[in-house]
């Protein structure tokens, strides 16, 4: 009897008999006589056994069930990756086999799907940035600044790169371990204390002929806005340095883009466009520069760009200028991004398409009201300060614990009893700021949540 | 008789989505009551912001006519070498859509994602098994991106020991993200030619090694689907050299089950989830590149780790780790790849995983027997492959003048994809079929049937190849002119006028 | 419309089959032909011209009458542009360089000529590195880069550089002393440079390219080495244009391409210079030897850098010697060649040698 010993494997094994008689060698092993006895596996590797689709399903679904997720339990987490709505239409449209299950579109003439939904998500991302020139995504936030520095490094010549020090650490992790092989130093600069942002006078200290770029976050990583940017990106300029700017891309529904204040590099975290947070990813880099030519021929990644056919007649797109790669790899400060998160930016592009600018211009309203709603109110609750710092913040802000003898630990162990999530505790990055912890509000909390959340609060420091 | 979906009209196929907007039209709502003011000064906000204006039946026609025009694993065979484009089981996508998968942040209590924590240490055990490596950092985002880590794990080790080495050793026939990886972690790169066997070539990596090597870089089989048979002798040149050995995993589909990268020798080992672990490619990404060590480079492995306390049984994110490099990637890596590799592992179980690597090695040499039985198509080594293999049209480009290019152009017609064309470079007019496990044979004689009909048309009908792809969406387009004149955003094409 | 300029050179290859190396001069081409030695350059040239077929409507075919390229074009089914006159009896050099010229004048897109390293010299006397050439090899010295390695290859690259467009590259012109190379010693000159349509082994980039633009990745070669300089030590640098790109890189543009230069200290000590002089210099002092690839045959000493003696190489020491060459160069020459002249030193050269082919890059290539 003929049979299949898995159902993805359609040669069962009498069909590979007859096709090992047509190769001409005795059986399977044959073809793996090559490896040398001393390395070839002489039993069953220790992994579990083979299951059922049923079987996987109770497995896998039963393990993810043991977390508890956002929409069973209000969340005020952020820090670079947010829950917002996804209208259901894009979660269809990127479960399309054609988008899901395809490759690279190396092959231009049956990729035009692919090749043509990047194009829009560049043209949105740039709309949406202010700049010319977007590529079709990086791996994430941190991958993307890391790339930037490198692109400074090879556009100037310089090795210098400034970050604000209130940066997020992680992020400022991953640009070091990106730079380092390049031999670039990366710079912190300090904040003002009051405001938290960057401190110009610091900066103008750090600023000389050495500096390759300049970059900030706005809104920052502890949810205060940069007020000053424009100022920054003029004093970078005029060293001769490049200006870097990092974004959650939701605020720009609201706020000027980075590309109308002097950003020539617009790095951020694409995922809050139409992409769940799936505990940290897939996420989506977003990488955007401006348009002069010496630029673009600098920019890492993959892009797509439009052409004809050739014979002139039909509008088409294809992977452009893939010369860049040998440019950019004859360089110390490199790049060697492959793969990116196409299906990500996919996904954004029918996010940023399905909301238009006065959606994205509502989210981005929701967003900071609901923050400025919960702020005022948390506010008003003793030994509490919120925020910390005295500037304008977008949809995330910090919170700090003073006088009460209450930690932030025993504050969020106290709000998870109450069936809700606090937000992110800021000691391990910044043990300087206390006992403070960076709390985000987007469009899918309601009023109930947050008031539901000052409530929670009060009673824990008040009764502590 | 094919012919690929094609929406459109002469000079375009579908309109741009800028082309179908209409002001006043919406995709999206929502409600209009809010809480507070909004505290952002004037002189900081946007005026104006220039995206399209679709109503949502529009957004969703739109997009799905694009989709129409592009190939997929789910409509056709995929030999492209060195990719394993391997049916994706929908159970995969079905686990990764949970909530408990999306709908989870990764900063919270680690008390509320333990299933989260769960899937990873299983997975990465499993991986860890499979490579013979002790632990594997999962948080790579793709193949390129595990071997920059690698490599920065390499440079660590080395500087730890006080020993400063900056070289580098890449075989002549490795993919190219291997000598810019090696560039980006700051080494200098020494490429290696292959002999005439197709395998690294020993007396010139004699020559190579020295007390600057701080690592060799290979992929085993190769990228010319043969097996690095001395690759025992390899890593004890290497190592005797005082360098480490990275296994670049891309063909592991070649191996897996019937042998280990750990037990030839290597060190540091990356795995290309959404090949191997058929996580669907999505267009060109997302992906995953988990990273293995052996124990010596364990203490440099980004945070955090995930670890498992057997007493209590309660899994943690551990940050403790003084000697590690720091972080590579936001988070813990792409954590809706690592549940549909897991779902897959699962699926599979170890004699399904044996079993595909056997299929898989099975239908390339049987495409490889079936395609050398024509005049143009010759196999590149005069050897069985493993999972992939590479043939050189050069015979037929010095009869016909007919090139690889023309003939991976042609197999589109086909409602075919090509396979990967002049890689491995060491290969004139190479053509790279890697056909995967999942194929019938009946789909595999269809393959072999139209290279037998290229071959004949190169002869008698040159002009079905210089004029191919001719049953696709849409005809070859200028690169050349993409190059020239770059248009590469709506914005771009409005400024060249061309709107 | 693209311009394609075609020379054949009848006589180039005449000398091969008798045993002659080389028809150059009257007296050389008599002895040929008494010998009963036949034309095999027109059956070249058609092999190339067959390539080209597909183009016949999109090109303008300009050729020099008869056998020298009128009569090839016609058979293969072209209706050439047939510009100036062929002097009575035997063609010459003359010939091919006035055909040059008016095809230069006429604004040729490209030169395909049919013959040997004379023939290419010839042409390159009018054209210098202005207008594109590439050789259809039909001679017995074939030593300079300019060739492609078939008739049929040749046709080919200039099929493809005239519907897509190719990038260039600088090719070796080799001046190979006929009088010395009948007498069975091989003496080579580097005549110059000439321009020549690159075809990399992969024209479309797949996951990667292995092509590239020859120019940046001789300035990315350049800038390492010069990142490998140290003060104090003499650096005796080969002609070449990738020894060039060096100079270049240090600022200094007066360095001779065709010569011998010495560099110390990041500044050019002394230009042109012959054994004696570098022997001087390096003289109780540390010295590298910094050469390049020349020619068809990848000889990296024996052709074209003479001054580069045994004596200089045992003095400066083997160890001390860097060998550059960027990509396409080896994809050229695949194996590397010595020949100082010393069969002992060359022994000793040969093996697997680390050669710098890019900005922190190396590729270890056998030298035979």
């Amino acid at each position: 009897m003929q049979t299949m010993s898995h159902h993805y494997i359609p040669n069962f094994r009498e069909i590979r008999e007859e096709m090992l008689a047509e190769i001409g060698v005795g059986s399977v092993d044959d073809l793996f006589s090559d490896i040398p006895p001393g390395v070839r596996l002489k039993g069953p590797l220790n992994l579990p056994p083979k299951m059922s689709e049923q079987e996987v399903r109770k497995h896998v679904g039963g393990l993810l069930s043991k977390n508890v997720p956002v929409n069973r339990m209000p969340t005020f987490l952020g820090g670079g990756i947010w829950p917002h709505h996804i209208p259901a239409h894009v979660r269809a449209i990127v479960s399309r086999a054609e988008f899901l299950t395809s490759y690279t579109p190396y092959q231009a003439e049956v990729s035009q799907g692919v090749l043509q939904a990047l194009f829009e998500y560049q043209s949105m991302i740039c709309e949406l940035v202010g700049l010319d020139v977007a590529n079709a995504s990086m791996y994430d936030w941190p991958t993307a600044l890391g790339e930037a520095a490198l692109m400074c490094a090879r556009l100037t010549g310089r090795r210098r790169f400034l970050v604000p020090d209130l940066m997020s650490r992680d992020r400022l992790s991953v640009l070091r371990n990106y730079s380092s092989g390049a031999g670039m130093e990366i710079v912190e600069v300090g904040h003002d204390a009051g405001t938290g942002q960057l401190d110009l006078e610091s900066l103008s200290r750090e600023l000389n002929d050495r500096t390759a770029g300049v970059y900030i976050e706005n809104p920052a990583y502890l949810g205060f806005l940069e007020t000053r940017a424009q100022e920054i990106g003029e004093m970078a300029h005029r060293a001769g340095a490049m200006f870097v700017v990092g974004v959650d891309p939701i605020s720009l529904g609201l706020l000027k883009p980075p590309g109308e204040y002097g950003a020539d590099i617009v790095v951020g975290e694409g995922q809050p466009l139409g992409n769940p947070m799936s505990f940290g990813g897939p996420t989506l880099g977003i990488f955007a520069c401006r348009g002069d030519e010496r630029v673009i021929r600098s920019m890492p990644g993959r892009i797509s760009g439009m052409t004809k056919t050739v014979d002139g007649k039909t509008r088409g797109f294809v992977m452009a200028l893939q010369t860049r790669e040998q440019h950019i790899r004859r360089e110390r400060a490199t790049s060697n991004i492959c793969s990116n998160e196409t299906l990500c930016a996919i996904a954004a592009a029918v996010y940023l398409a399905s909301l238009g600018p006065e959606g994205l211009r509502e989210v981005a309203e929701i967003c900071a009201s609901n923050a400025r709603y919960l702020m005022k109110r948390l506010g008003g609750i003793s030994g509490v300060r919120v925020p910390i710092f005295n500037s304008p913040h977008f949809n995330e802000f910090t919170l700090r614990l003073e006088g009460g003898g209450i930690s932030v630990e025993v504050l969020n162990s106290e709000l998870l009893k109450a069936g809700i999530h606090g937000g992110k505790p800021l000691k391990r990055e910044f043990p300087g700021l206390g006992e403070a912890s960076l709390l985000c509000t987007t469009e899918i909390h309601a009023k109930e949540d947050l008031d539901g959340l000052v409530e929670a609060v009060s009673r824990v420091t008040e009764g502590g | 008789m094919f012919r690929q979906a094609r929406w459109g009209t002469d000079s375009g196929l579908e309109p741009l989505v800028f082309e179908l907007s209409r002001q006043g039209r919406r995709g999206c709502a929502f409600r209009p009551e809010r809480l507070s003011e909004v505290e952002i000064p004037e002189n900081m906000r946007r005026t104006s912001l220039n995206l399209p204006e679709l109503s949502e039946p529009e957004v969703v026609r739109h997009y799905t006519r694009l989709s129409q025009m592009n190939y997929c694993i789910d409509l056709v065979f995929y030999p492209i070498g060195s990719c394993t484009m391997k049916y994706n089981p929908k159970i995969c996508d079905e686990m990764a859509s949970l909530d408990g998968c999306t709908q989870v942040h990764p900063d919270q209590d680690e008390s509320t994602v333990q299933g989260c924590l769960e899937l990873m240490y299983r997975l990465e055990r499993a991986l860890a098994e499979i490579t013979g490596m002790n632990r594997v950092c999962l948080h790579p985002a793709a193949g390129a991106h595990g071997e920059l880590l690698g490599l920065l794990l390499i440079r660590a080790y080395h500087g730890w020991r006080g020993d400063a080495r900056d070289e580098v050793i890449v075989p002549d026939s490795a993919h190219g993200t291997n000598f810019a990886s090696a560039a980006m972690a700051g080494f200098r790169v020494k490429v290696i030619p292959s002999d005439a066997r197709g395998r690294v070539d020993m007396e010139a990596l004699e020559a190579a090694v020295s007390e600057r090597t701080a690592a060799m870089m290979l992929t085993n089989p190769n990228t010319l689907g043969l097996f690095e048979d001395r690759i025992l002798e390899i890593a004890e040149l290497v190592h005797g050299a005082g360098g480490l050995l990275y296994y670049d995993g891309a063909n592991m589909n070649g191996i897996l089950g019937k042998a280990r990268p750990g037990d030839m020798g290597f060190d540091v080992v990356h795995l290309n989830l959404h090949k191997t672990f058929s996580s669907p490619h999505g267009g060109g990404g997302p992906g995953s590149g988990p990273v293995g060590v052996s124990e010596k480079l364990e203490r440099f492995l980004p945070v955090p780790l995930v670890q498992h306390d057997e007493k209590t049984g309660r899994y943690y994110l551990d940050y403790d780790r003084p000697d590690s490099i720091g972080k590579i990637k936001a988070f813990y890596g792409n954590f809706g790849v690592l549940v549909r590799a897991y779902t897959y592992l699962l699926m599979m179980g170890e004699e399904g995983l044996r079993e595909a690597t056997e299929a898989a090695v099975v239908n390339a040499n049987y495409v490889r027997k079936k395609v050398s039985e024509t005049r143009g198509f010759k196999p590149a080594f005069d050897c069985a492959c493993k999972h992939e293999v590479v043939f050189s049209a050069e015979p037929l480009r010095r009869e016909t003048g007919i090139t690889a290019r023309d003939v991976a152009k042609r197999i589109l017609d086909y409602g075919m994809h090509a396979p990967t064309y002049y890689f491995p470079p060491i290969v004139p007019e190479a053509l790279m079929v890697e056909p995967t496990e999942t194929e019938t044979k009946e789909e595999l004689d269809r393959f072999v049937r139209a290279m037998h009909e290229i071959d004949r048309d190169a002869r008698e009908n040159p002009e079905r190849l210089c004029s191919a792809p001719s049953a696709t969406a849409i005809g070859r387009l200028d690169e050349l002119r993409a190059a020239r004149e770059p248009i590469l955003s709506w914005r771009m094409y409005v400024k060249a006028g061309r709107s | 419309m693209k311009k394609l300029g075609l020379v054949v050179n009848p006589i180039a290859g005449m000398g091969g089959r008798v045993g002659l190396k080389g028809t150059d001069g009257p007296e050389a081409l008599r002895r040929a032909i008494e010998l009963g030695a036949e034309p095999v350059a027109p059956e070249r040239a058609i092999a190339a011209l067959e390539r080209l077929i597909p183009l016949k409507d999109q090109i303008q075919l300009i050729t020099y009458p008869g056998e020298m390229g009128e009569s090839e074009a016609r058979k293969c089914g072209f209706d050439p542009v047939v510009v100036g006159e062929v002097r009575e009896g035997q063609t010459t050099a003359e010939d091919t360089k006035d055909a040059v010229r008016r095809m230069v004048e006429l604004g040729v897109d490209l030169i395909l000529f049919v013959g040997g390293d004379g023939t290419a010299g010839d042409i390159h006397d009018v054209v210098g590195n202005r207008v594109p050439v590439l050789g259809v090899p039909s001679g017995v010295k074939i030593y300079s880069a300019v060739f492609a390695n078939t008739p049929e290859a040749a046709g080919e690259v200039a099929a493809l550089f005239l519907s897509h467009g190719l990038p260039f590259r600088e090719a070796e012109i080799m001046d190979i002393d006929e009088e010395a190379y009948r007498r069975d010693e091989l003496a080579a000159d580097l005549k110059g440079y000439a321009s020549v349509p690159y075809e990399p082994i992969m024209m479309q980039a797949g996951k990667e390219s292995s092509s590239g633009f020859e120019t940046a990745d001789q300035k990315a070669i350049a800038r390492w080495m010069v990142e490998l300089m140290e003060r104090g030590r003499v650096y005796i640098l080969g002609p070449g244009t990738t020894t060039r790109a060096v100079a270049e890189e240090l600022g200094i543009y007066d360095s001779t391409l065709l010569g011998v230069d010495l560099i110390v200290d990041y500044r050019l000590m002394k230009k042109d210079v012959n054994e004696r002089q570098i022997l001087e210099a390096i003289e109780g002092r540390p010295a590298s030897i910094i050469v390049s690839p020349l020619g068809r045959q990848g000889f990296i000493f024996g052709r074209g850098n003479q001054q580069i003696s045994p004596g200089v190489i045992r003095k400066a020491g083997r160890k001390n010697i860097i060998v550059l060459a960027t990509p396409q160069k080896l994809s050229l020459t695949p194996v590397l060649k010595v020949d100082t002249g010393d069969p002992a030193l060359d022994g000793e050269l040969r093996g697997y040698i680390p050669v710098i082919t890019g900005y922190m890059q190396t590729h270890m290539v056998k030298v035979l």
